[in-house]
């Protein structure tokens, strides 16, 4: 038996999620006393890299071919080599991409599967997998019965460790049936990390009053090395492009800080936000109500304290 | 133009949350349950609107308990023609979509419509299960939908961008903010909705694959720690040393 851990590696190029998941497939894969298998698909230069990371074998599929990700067509590639390998657990990243899989892979295989576990499973009694539910404010614990496992593994969730092994890459190329979806096009912003994986970000809502004062958020942002975010109210008034937009309704994230300047802390915010490891709240109402899921709090002016904290991480840097 | 939609109901986020039976049971006393909005505002709106210009059904699809029928009255309320409830506990993302697809295999629909992920559990399952028991693309986060005859062009959130694909043929894709803009249902909706018909079907009998063993709550928050906002040169200090964030 096996743990089988895909990799995606867009562009050729393993991202940290990558490196997170390949951790959690190998910590799994010792407590199960077994192997972890990476599985990555498409050309990559960097597929050998994943033995640094406690991986003792990779298998590259279709290594000449660019990444067209079509979720029938890797289901398919995962699934097989799932089976070839005799993999009881399959590992992937909760991410745009493993959305599309993780349903797949499950009726593939006949697993049961959790999306978006937030920890290493639990063997103690069965095998436990918990993630988080009700937009933060609890944490579910799921005991999966089936023989075969599917787990998507929330980004953030585990920190990249090194653990040196000499895995050898094989290279194999697996034909799919082909599909009836075509990407047309792909468009992705470079440069910047994007919210759902970004480590360090930096939101603004209401409080700022208008597009035209967004300059101390994105000089904060850039001092730090952060990726910007925004209330709703933000986004649907256009201040702020749609994908900055954070809460219930727009993307959910887990940064290691979250610093909110001028958002209130409405529930349907921090439901975005409130796995957050860090979370600064610049506020001047004390009652706001973010500052009761706050760490560090500011009551002031954030026209006053952006641009002091940006001086005071300037300093910090040069340091 | 045959549309179904899935539809599932959800806590209202504002609800308190609270647990029973040993923590394992979600406590709903007291709460008040509303219709999935990513189902609700994108996925049903629209579908209403591919039908109102190129004409056909929207069926609604619920896999529920008779309590869930007040959810499926409001989406027959907004707009839609017809729903199905499938008579049972939704216990797992794979017994929904099992029960979702035998309904789907006895007629041809042209597209399967379902929300991005439902606000509670978050799972965004349920819509590659369905389509790969139905053998059908699934495109998921789908931010923009136009239909000319067979053919759907469908824009998707990937991280850090979007992704602009083509299917010729039937498929599954889930609903995000940006597909459609939420509708309030009016009287004469309300009204027309009591006539419409909701048909409830037997649930198919499948293994749960994943049982829930508990809920727990996460730790407390230690409480806010306030900085002189005079002082950011002590706020990073803190983030660095304590916090070991930067
Ligand atoms: C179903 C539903 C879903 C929703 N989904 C989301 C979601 O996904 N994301 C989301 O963000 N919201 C969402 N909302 C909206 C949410 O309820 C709040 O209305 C919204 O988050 C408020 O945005 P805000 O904090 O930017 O604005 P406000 O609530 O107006 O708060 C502005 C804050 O700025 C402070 N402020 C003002 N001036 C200054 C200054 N000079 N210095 C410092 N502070 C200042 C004020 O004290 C105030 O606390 C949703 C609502 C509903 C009903
Ligand atoms: N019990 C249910 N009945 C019908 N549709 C459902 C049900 N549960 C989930 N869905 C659909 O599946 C989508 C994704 O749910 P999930 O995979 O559980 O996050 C929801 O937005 C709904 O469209």
């Amino acid at each position: 038996m096996s743990v089988l851990v895909y990799i995606e590696s867009p562009k050729g190029h393993i991202k940290k999620t990558g490196y997170e998941v390949a951790t959690y497939g190998a910590k799994l894969a010792a407590s199960l006393g077994t192997d972890a298998i990476a599985l990555i698909i498409g050309y990559s230069s960097e597929a050998s890299d994943l033995s640094k990371y406690g991986i003792t074998k990779v298998i590259h599929v279709n290594s000449t071919q660019d990444d067209a990700f079509d979720a029938q067509t890797y289901s398919h590639i995962i699934a097989s080599v799932a089976k070839e390998q005799n993999a009881k657990v399959v590992i992937l990243s909760h991410s745009a991409n493993g959305k599309g899989l993780t349903g797949r892979l499950a009726i593939k295989l006949d697993a049961g599967s959790v999306s978006g576990a937030n920890a290493l499973p639990d063997l103690t009694n069965g095998f436990g997998v918990t993630k988080s539910v009700y937009s933060g404010k609890a944490i579910v614990k799921y005991n999966i019965q089936t023989e075969i496992k599917v787990i998507s593994v929330m980004g953030n969730s585990i920190q990249p460790e090194l653990n040196e092994t000499t895995a050898n890459v094989q290279q194999v190329s697996i034909t799919a049936p082909t599909t009836k979806l075509k990407v047309v096009e792909r468009k992705t912003s470079e440069g910047i990390v994007p919210l759902p994986e970004a480590e360090l970000v930096v939101s603004a809502g209401r409080g700022m009053k208008g597009p035209e004062n967004w300059g101390i958020i994105e000089a904060l942002a850039k001092s730090l090395g952060a990726t910007t975010a925004c209330s709703r109210p933000v986004a649907d008034a256009d201040w702020r492009p749609h994908h900055e937009h954070v809460g219930q309704t727009g993307v959910a994230i887990r940064p290691n800080l979250y610093i909110a300047a001028g958002i209130s802390g409405a529930i349907q915010h921090l439901a975005g936000v409130n796995n957050s490891k860090v979370i600064v709240v610049i506020n001047k109402d004390p009652e706001a109500p973010f500052f009761k899921a706050a760490d560090y709090g500011v009551v002031g002016d954030l026209f006053e304290v952006v641009p002091k904290l940006t001086a005071a991480i300037d300093k910090f840097k040069n340091s | 133009m045959n549309l179904l939609v899935c539809i599932s109901k959800t806590p209202d986020t504002t609800s308190k949350i609270s647990f029973k039976s040993d923590d394992m049971e979600y406590n709903s006393d007291g709460v008040s349950f509303i219709m999935n909005p990513y189902d609700e505002w994108y996925a049903l709106v629209r579908a209403l609107e591919i039908t109102e210009q190129q004409g056909g059904t929207v069926t609604v699809i619920n896999v529920g308990p008779a309590t869930n029928d007040i959810i499926i009255r409001k989406a027959l309320a907004i707009g839609a023609h017809d729903a199905i409830r499938v008579d049972t506990e939704a216990t797992d993302a794979f017994t929904v979509a099992s029960n979702i697809a035998t309904q789907a295999k006895l007629k041809n629909y042209d597209i399967i419509f379902l929300g991005k992920e439902t606000i509670d559990f978050n799972g965004s399952e349920v819509g590659a299960m369905v389509a790969e028991m139905l053998d059908l693309p699934f495109i998921s986060y789908a931010t923009k939908l136009d239909v000319a005859a067979s053919l759907s062009t469908v824009t998707r959130d990937i991280e850090g961008g979007e992704e602009i694909c083509e299917v010729d043929g039937p498929l599954v894709i889930s609903a995000a903010k940006g597909l459609a803009e939420q509708r309030i249902p009016n009287m004469k909706g309300i009204m027309m909705a009591k006539n419409k018909p909701l048909e409830v079907v037997p649930a198919q009998n499948v293994p749960q694959r994943v049982l829930t063993s508990k809920f727990i709550l996460p730790p407390a928050k230690s409480g806010v720690k306030l900085i002189d906002p005079e002082n950011m040169d002590e706020l990073v200090r803190l983030l660095h040393e304590e916090a070991k964030v930067i």
